[in-house]
């Protein structure tokens, strides 16, 4: 279970500093899937990197089972926006590199790495370079170099940002597959509903810069979901409908930021809203 | 495994090598590299021995330069018959080897250092900003009055310039280096000297190669310049003595030679650099530079 206390963290020195989080409280459930939604540049990454452990947040704390975050840890494993994929070792050699550092790479190591590798069937691959993987192939290699750690949380920061549409799909409803397989506590960054529809459990909607939480939307749809199932289902809908005009609401402020002809944009898009 | 797996999968290094020299044999570019050098000699020989230009008229010409380069009883005692010739050539590659070496045993883990610490960064690289832009000549009269015999002087003058060049470029490489890879291996628990031995050094490695073409060129830039003031062998001595004695067609056989052993010289960093980033090789063709 991941807990944030008031946190805030801001930017720069002094009198320049910019918050870029202001007195954020959410907790993310154990074994539950958490997916944080926000307009882009609304400090998601940065509250990612502060539950990872990268960074120090500037007033509050975040309790990762009941214990203070003090720095990275393999409890918290991360997947990053792009690929973070060593590009000078092989498929084999990324995946099996969390147990290779902490010298756990025995016959059993070994064995996961095997097994994690057929999993995300990426075995035949195992001995090419990042470089020579398909942008789905290097995240299923991103995901097994993660898994392989078999780590209580799972951070995902848009791990599926830039593939392509159909790839992305697969990707979501394959990763929804491994969750159900065991079951532990993720938490999930995206800017896309349809995505964070299918995954959550729990849907964290955040507001403009300076990130707080703007609205927490419990998804109580039936597992395994698909795309097609959610496509027709009323609620499913619903939900998607409530989060998108929140994240619309925020998304006009980033947008507007003062200037006239954004804000009649708004103004019409208010008018939209209200006549639907 | 499937087929298309199996068809792709990495090669050796050294069938890679072939394959890649193959490649190049076959494609039109040795073609166009001949016809580089045909299209330069010819000016050469027309401008000097068929048109004689103002300018040009007292220069060695192509045919007397190739003629004595390839006599076996030289008029100016230089040839490739002559022993002599071959002591010169060896005695620079051995300065150049040992130079080289020396800046790259050393500036490699200098770039690192100074890549990497924040603290070692802040005490040398003012030092480093001070001392790097010398030039070389400037050295020549401290060297010889620090260092015993005429070998050493060379050595460290030739040395200094490729250290330079290899330590910044280190350092740039380690810069270079996404901060996710340095992240990424720390949450997957690797320890601080983990994080350096197995993300910095290859992560660095395109930038130091790099450096290493630079810091082998420069190497024998400075190389002649120190020869041509100290030693009693070498191509650059070869050079300033047979300019001395008015001996033309010889300066001409010493600039080819050290433009081949340069050059092949530099062919072989680039060699070990793709050697050593065998990685890199497929991600260079994707990106269609190779």
């Amino acid at each position: 279970m991941i807990e944030l206390r008031h946190v805030s963290k801001s930017y720069g020195p002094g009198r320049f500093a910019r918050p870029v989080i202001e007195d954020c409280s959410f907790t993310v459930e154990a074994n539950h899937f958490t997916v944080m939604m926000g307009p882009s540049g609304s400090g998601k990454s940065t509250l990612i990197r502060l539950v990872a452990g990268f960074e120090k947040p500037s007033a509050g704390e975040i309790l990762v089972n009941d214990r203070p975050v003090t720095g990275p840890g393999q409890d918290r494993l991360v997947v990053f926006q792009e690929s973070a994929l060593f590009p000078w070792m092989t498929t084999r050699e990324n995946v099996q590199y969390g147990p290779r550092a902490r010298g756990e790479l025995t016959g059993t190591g070994r064995a996961r790495t095997d097994f994690l590798l057929e999993k995300v069937g990426l075995h035949a691959f195992r001995e090419r370079y990042p470089a020579q993987l398909s942008g789905g192939m290097q995240r299923r290699a991103e995901l097994a170099r993660a898994l392989v750690n078999n780590p209580a949380i799972m951070i995902l920061d848009e791990p599926f940002r830039g593939l392509d549409a159909l790839t992305k799909k697969m990707m979501i409803e394959y990763y929804a597959g491994l969750s159900a397989e065991s079951p532990r506590t993720n938490l999930f960054v995206t800017t896309d509903v349809d995505e964070a529809i299918f995954l959550a459990n729990r849907l964290l909607v955040m507001s403009h810069i300076p990130a707080r939480v703007r609205e927490v939307i419990e998804v109580d749809l039936p597992r395994p979901r698909s795309f097609t199932r959610i496509l027709l289902d009323g609620r499913a809908n619903a939900l998607k409908m409530a989060a998108l005009s929140l994240l619309h609401e925020e998304a006009m402020k980033a947008f507007g930021g003062g200037n006239i002809p954004a804000a009649d944009f708004i103004e019409a898009h208010r008018r939209r809203v209200a006549a639907m | 495994m499937n087929a298309v797996a199996r068809r792709r999968a990495p090669m050796p290094r050294l069938a890679l090598t072939w394959f890649r020299l193959g490649a190049w044999l076959r494609s039109p570019k040795p073609c166009l590299a001949l016809a580089g050098y045909a299209l330069l000699l010819g000016f050469w020989y027309l401008s000097v021995e068929v048109f004689k230009l103002p300018r040009f008229a007292g220069m060695p010409g192509l045919t007397s330069v190739f003629h004595e380069w390839t006599s076996r009883n030289p008029t100016y005692g230089i040839s490739l018959y002559i022993p002599v010739y071959w002591v010169h050539i060896l005695v620079s590659l051995r300065r150049i080897g040992i130079a080289f070496l020396l800046a790259t045993a050393l500036g490699v883990p200098t770039g690192l250092m100074l890549g990497w610490s924040r603290a070692f960064k802040e005490y040398v690289f003012p030092l480093f900003e001070i001392l790097r832009p010398i030039p070389i000549l400037a050295w020549v009269p401290l060297a010889i009055i620090m260092l015993p015999g005429s070998e050493l002087p060379v050595i460290y003058l030739t040395f200094l310039a490729s250290f330079f060049a290899t330590a910044l470029n280190t350092m740039l490489g380690v810069r270079s280096i996404d901060n996710s890879y340095i992240l990424a291996a720390g949450c997957l628990g690797a320890s601080s000297l983990q994080t350096f031995r197995h993300v910095i050094i290859p992560g660095a490695l395109p930038f130091i190669f790099t450096g290493l073409q630079i810091s082998v060129g420069v190497a024998w830039f400075s190389l002649v310049a120190a020869e041509m003031v100290s030693g009693q062998f070498g191509l650059g001595y070869l050079i300033n003595t047979s300019y001395t004695s008015v001996e033309y067609p010889t300066i001409v056989i010493a600039m080819l030679t050290l433009g081949i052993v340069g050059y092949l010289s530099s062919a072989m960093v680039r060699l070990a650099g793709h050697w050593l980033m065998a990685w890199r090789v497929p991600q260079l063709v994707t990106d269609g530079r190779r």
